[in-house]
């Protein structure tokens, strides 16, 4: 019972938002270049459909490219700061510094440097920055969370210092590492459409240029279908690490548990 | 014959304190134990005798004084006051680590482990993880990866506080069995009278902070059950030397 209110509830919503945007549109005869019906925004949706979809394909790559380099990274950098205090001591700061400018001002400079002919690589090397924070702090928090007592047992055993963060600190980490990579997953999308904007149009294909292109050419239905497209997008992202998170946790972590 | 042998130890803990000048854990601690001993150290809440243990361990080095393993240091198996487990592995996976460490094949460290969760009353309870476990079947995995690589010396940390009466008991009188089915040199560290006067053959009493020997209690024969007179009148001289061990100070 709870279940089916949980998915027929906001469906209930969103049909009852759609039914009074498109009332609401015809009623007081909107101009379709201002606010376009819902009707409007799905034939435009499906009139656009291939090429919507090429540029859904671009900015999902840009994202992944960029969550993987942002976790990778992550993941390296904690290891290096729980391995090293002498590491930890001297790049923290640099990593906050990253995290604390507000990467669209770094955005121009980026694409400067590696150039319009690499474009894609400028894209997901902002997007990176802009995504690798959480994963850093997630794991580095995490790889100091083990238990002491676990880590005694461990030296009493003779174990290496890579035992120790293979069987030790990464398990105990995970947890939050994957909710750092989840934060990161929205990040990433953010990164890349904010790298897309800055790039501008005729240089990127990406769902944040045909936005940005919709708008000058006052093709607002197009607009509005490139952003619900974002949207699906987000929200898969959110959807497929919450997943991953509890598979991978569901036998022993609290947090992924079901209580009756 | 001695397998430890601690003299004159002073450890003295610095920083993370409230004191500016340290806590002083322990000062002139001496004692040491033959194999096959069964040995509670006993005493007041922050008296030094979680300290004592992780210096005979070997896992802390002493300020003062030496810790020495005149046999070379044996091998040992610590069991703390929570299981200590790690909760993304099965208890079987829990019981092998010391094997696994030590890289023992997994065909072997499996059976061995299988066998050590058996004698430590969890057969069949492999597969479970920690979270699915009560807390006196998580401490009897801890006691099962603790005796898994067949250690000479073993070193537990008030193992049985955070369980209940009745569990308690149970794992003093597995423990009691384990110890001489292995042939195994034990030090023990409890706060209670009755559980060292029922389970060691010999009691020494520590003073408060900084922790130091104030009695050596060998413990006479006899003691069949956990009632029997002289396992009574054992606990009643246990008792009175904390006593007098805590107005001296």
């Amino acid at each position: 019972m709870k279940r089916i209110a949980d998915i027929a509830l906001p469906l209930t919503v969103a049909a009852l938002a759609l039914g009074g945007w498109e009332w609401a549109v015809h009623a007081y005869a909107v101009p379709e270049y201002v606010l376009p019906a819902p009707s409007g925004i799905a034939r435009a949706f499906c009139a656009n459909f291939a090429s919507l979809m090429g540029s859904l394909l671009a900015t999902l790559s840009v994202t992944l490219q960029a969550f993987i380099a942002a976790s990778l990274l992550g993941v390296m950098l904690a290891i290096g700061f729980t391995q090293s205090r002498l590491l930890e001591r001297t790049f923290y700061p640099y990593a906050v510094m990253l995290q604390v400018t507000p990467v669209v001002a770094i955005a121009p400079l980026i694409l400067i440097w590696v150039g319009f002919d690499q474009v894609n690589l400028a894209l997901v090397i902002i997007a990176t920055i802009v995504a690798f924070f959480p994963v850093l702090a997630g794991a580095t928090l995490g790889l100091k969370s083990a238990d002491f007592n676990l880590l005694d047992l461990m030296r009493l055993h003779g174990a290496s210092r890579w035992q120790i963060l293979w069987r030790v600190r990464l398990p105990t980490a995970l947890p939050y590492l994957l909710s750092g990579m989840k934060t990161a997953g929205g990040l990433a999308l953010i990164g890349a459409v904010v790298a897309e904007f800055v790039a501008g149009s005729g240089t990127a294909t990406g769902l944040a240029w045909r936005i940005v292109e919709s708008g000058n050419r006052l093709e607002i239905a197009t607009l509005f279908a490139a952003l619900a497209l974002l949207a699906v997008a987000g929200v898969t992202i959110f959807a497929a690490l919450s997943l991953l998170e509890w598979l991978l946790l569901r036998r022993w972590h609290e947090s992924a548990i079901n209580r009756p | 014959m001695t397998l430890l042998a601690l003299s004159d130890v002073g450890k003295r803990f610095t920083g993370g304190t409230r004191f500016a000048d340290g806590t002083e854990a322990l000062r002139g601690l001496s004692f040491s134990i033959a194999p096959g001993e069964f040995v509670a150290l006993v005493g007041p809440s922050g008296c030094g005798k979680s300290t004592a243990l992780r210096l005979a361990a070997g896992l802390l080095t002493p300020d003062a004084g030496t810790v020495a393993w005149p046999d070379g240091r044996p091998e040992t198996g610590f069991v703390f006051q929570d299981a200590t487990l790690m909760p993304w592995a099965d208890a079987r996976t829990n019981a092998r680590l010391p094997l696994d460490l030590k890289g023992v094949p997994r065909r072997q460290a499996d059976a061995r482990a299988a066998e050590a969760l058996a004698r430590a009353g969890l057969d069949g309870f492999g597969h479970a993880f920690p979270r699915e476990l009560s807390g006196g079947m998580k401490m009897r995995v801890s006691l099962a990866r603790a005796l898994v690589s067949q250690p000479r010396l073993l070193l537990l940390d008030e193992p049985f506080a955070a369980l209940d009466e009745i569990t308690r008991q149970a794992l003093g009188d597995d423990l009691k069995r384990l110890w001489q089915i292995h042939n195994l040199t034990v030090l023990f560290v409890t706060h209670s009278a009755a559980e060292s006067a029922w389970l060691a053959g010999r009691v020494l009493v520590m003073t408060p902070r900084p922790g130091r020997i104030a009695a050596d209690i060998p413990l006479p024969p006899g003691r069949d059950t956990r009632l029997a007179p002289a396992t009574i009148e054992a606990q009643r001289a246990i008792s009175a030397a904390l006593g007098e061990a805590m107005a001296a100070a």
